[in-house]
């Protein structure tokens, strides 16, 4: 098997509303997947349903074969799972260094340790200083995370998701809320730390997401109505009345 | 100082500047006894050292987990009853005295193990009631559980009966000291590496941002469960030599008076820095014994003193000094002398003036009728004479007036103090 990711049937309700309604999608390993569709059609809940953020109403998540239902959001990262989020989740009150350090720590094997002197081991802190060049934060390196720019906790917030080295990066709209100039860089910045990797993201603007992706779908009041690369995407009749449609209501 | 270099830093080389805290507070253990020998002196600062102990271990929880306890007094406590029956058991007389704070320690760590695995669950407010309810529970236990607790009387014993250690039979007051000193200086910095072990970092992710924790492979409850029982650990230590300082375990040891006086002991000191809890410990302790025996109000003066640092200084003294740090890495320190002296000077004065006439209300209420002579900062005064009323509420009222004048003042020489100055144009 080469799936690194596959959802069958997965649903989830808050209440009486539905929200996702029976999605099924296979990810191919090492493949970019990009997920778009109109403001509340269910694709940051579908990002928590994967990640075991929420639990789902029913259906299955497969991460390279392995069912996912029940466990939790340390375990199915501790399988090769990293996410970002849509708003800003970082360690606002350490510094950026020991934000990115805290990120590799599981990943290098120092578990619950209380017996390992954290800056004492050259892999982790090399390794570490490494991820703040690549995501340019070497500079605000001992600030507090909480004082960077907007755009700057958006690098650092990618930064923390692909520190631990896990093979499947899930990112919930990367760019949103950035000038032309930052879209630029953090589009550049993704496609170098994923290479080799699976790569599913949320994205909202069409030109980051027909350079990026190797396949879309289409996510629609919780439905995903088509799937396909972006030219059998961009020409399909059906995404371009929903997501046209869709996309003057919100406006 | 760390070089520019990053690949060739030295990971984890132990410098002077690291190290020299550690031996600057070592010299002072080491000399203190010798400075102020006396029976009395001796016991307020094994008290002291005890409170340290305690005050650190508090703040693995609250400063460096995130986590609010109002019932954490139980863990020290359960550390001095448990000695203590160590002490009275008849196996005592081969158990070298040194090594019973481990015992208490272990006993600590045993019971915030089994207490943790359900309470650690979350923190916020479901922790905070949680080690209130159980503050509440342990102490009801003293009176039921008597052949553990003691019942009222507590339980007692004899530190001197244990395996004489290299000669010492630890009945002098400096011998104890020095014992306790010891395990103080042990316990800080066995307490200070935790905090840069891998967990103790996750510690303060997990305080900052538990559910973000959880997504980097850490169980956000795990994490502190380990922190609990580490605090767990170096309480029982703290007990451990509360018994061997004072040979007696008490309810008051461990109800949640005890408990909110530790709270309190810490926020004063300031949970945002290692060292605060220490300040805060130190502070309390010298109010407590020096403060305590020149006036019946002490406990007034503290909770006040303790409300006006959660509410305009919520670093605590901790914070207050280090939030000089920047005016001193500007090298404008010395701009605000002047106002500390126009400002807070007449503050303090106008202060301990209106205490003074506290304490002469205090005194008309409370003494003998017909006592009217009263010590007040070491003069006597006649509160049924006018004078002395004059004479406070001048100062009172002069004071806090001159310092609220003076307060612009103070506030323009601190931002002047704190922002960098910019060179002066140069003329074209
Ligand atoms: N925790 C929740 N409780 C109730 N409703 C929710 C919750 N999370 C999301 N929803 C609802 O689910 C829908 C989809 O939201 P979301 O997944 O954030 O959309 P998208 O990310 O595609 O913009 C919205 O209508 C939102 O109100
Ligand atoms: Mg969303």
């Amino acid at each position: 098997m080469t799936l690194a990711l596959e959802l069958d049937d997965l649903r989830k309700s808050f209440g009486s509303a539905e929200i996702i309604r029976g999605l099924n999608l296979k990810v191919e390993k090492g493949e970019r997947h990009a997920i778009i569709g109109p403001n509340g059609a269910g694709k940051s809940t579908m990002f928590n349903l994967i990640t075991g953020r929420f639990p789902q109403t029913s259906g299955h998540v497969r991460l390279h074969g392995t069912d996912l239902t029940g466990l939790q959001p340390f375990q199915i990262n501790r399988l090769g799972l990293s996410r970002s989020f849509q708003i800003t989740n970082i360690f606002p009150k350490m510094t950026v260094f020991e934000n990115v350090r805290c990120s590799l720590l599981w990943s290098m094997g120092f578990k619950y340790s209380f017996w390992n002197m954290v800056s004492r081991n050259r892999a982790l802190n090399e390794g570490a200083e490494e991820i703040l060049e690549q995501i340019n934060l070497t500079v605000r390196r001992d600030l507090p995370a909480g004082v960077l720019s907007y755009a700057e906790q958006r690098a650092l917030e990618i930064g923390i998701t692909i520190a631990g080295g896990a093979d499947v990066i899930m990112l919930d709209e990367p760019t949103a809320g950035m000038s032309n100039t930052e879209t630029d860089y953090i589009v550049n910045l993704i496609e170098k730390v994923t290479e080799n990797k699976t790569l599913i993201v949320v994205e909202h603007d069409m030109g980051v997401v027909f350079g990026l992706a190797d396949r879309i779908s289409v996510l629609v009041y919780g439905e995903i109505i088509a799937t396909g690369t972006p030219e059998e995407v961009r020409s399909d009749q059906k995404v371009q009345e929903a997501y046209l449609g869709a996309a003057l209501e919100d406006h | 100082m760390s070089t520019a270099n990053t690949t060739n830093r030295a990971y984890g080389a132990i410098t002077l500047g690291t190290l020299l805290p550690w031996i600057i507070g070592a010299i002072i253990l080491l000399v203190l006894p010798i400075l102020m020998g006396s029976k009395g002196q001796l016991t307020i600062m094994s008290q002291m050292s005890i409170m340290v102990v305690f005050a650190l271990a508090y703040n693995m929880l609250l400063g460096q987990g995130g986590m609010l306890s109002f019932g954490h007094a139980v863990y020290m406590g359960m550390g001095s009853f448990l000695c203590l029956h160590v002490m009275n058991a008849s196996y005592f007389g081969s158990v070298p005295l040194p090594i019973l704070p481990l015992i208490g320690g272990f006993f600590g760590l045993g019971i915030a193990m089994i207490i943790g695995s359900f309470s650690t669950r979350s923190a916020g407010t479901i922790f905070a009631m949680i080690s209130l309810g159980l503050g509440e529970l342990m102490a009801a236990c003293v009176l039921i559980i008597v052949v553990f607790f003691g019942g009222e009387e507590g339980i007692s014993g004899y530190r001197d009966e244990g395996l004489p250690f290299f000669g010492l039979e630890f009945i002098s007051h400096i011998e104890v000291f020095y014992l306790i000193a010891f395990w103080l200086f042990v316990s800080a910095a066995l307490m200070f590496l935790f905090s840069r072990t891998p967990v103790g970092r996750m510690a303060n992710a997990v305080r900052d941002n538990p559910e973000r924790a959880q997504f980097l492979g850490y169980s956000a409850r795990w994490v502190r469960f380990v922190s609990f029982s580490a605090s767990g650990f170096f309480c029982g230590i703290a007990g451990g030599l509360s018994a061997i300082l004072f040979e007696i375990a008490t309810e008051s040891d461990l109800n949640v008076t005890a408990s909110g006086v530790i709270l309190l002991i810490v926020f004063l000191g300031g949970v945002g820095f290692f060292w605060g809890p220490i300040i805060g410990a130190v502070v309390f302790i010298l109010l407590q014994t020096v403060l305590g025996l020149q006036t019946h109000l002490w406990e007034l003066y503290v909770g006040v003193i303790f409300v006006a640092m959660v509410m305009y200084f919520p670093g605590g003294l901790a914070g207050i000094i280090m939030s000089h740090a920047v005016a001193m890495s500007l090298g404008k320190l010395g701009l605000l002398v002047r106002p500390y002296l126009t400002c807070v000077l007449p503050a303090i004065i106008g202060i301990l003036g209106l205490c003074g006439l506290i304490e002469m209300i205090f005194h008309m209420r409370e003494a003998p009728t017909g006592e009217t002579e009263m010590t007040l900062f070491w003069t006597a005064i006649d509160t049924h004479h006018i004078w002395a009323w004059l004479v406070f509420g001048v100062i009172a009222a002069g004071g806090i007036l001159l310092a609220r004048q003076q307060s612009s003042v103070l506030k323009e020489a601190w931002d002047q103090a704190n922002t960098i100055d910019t060179p002066a144009e140069e003329p074209s």
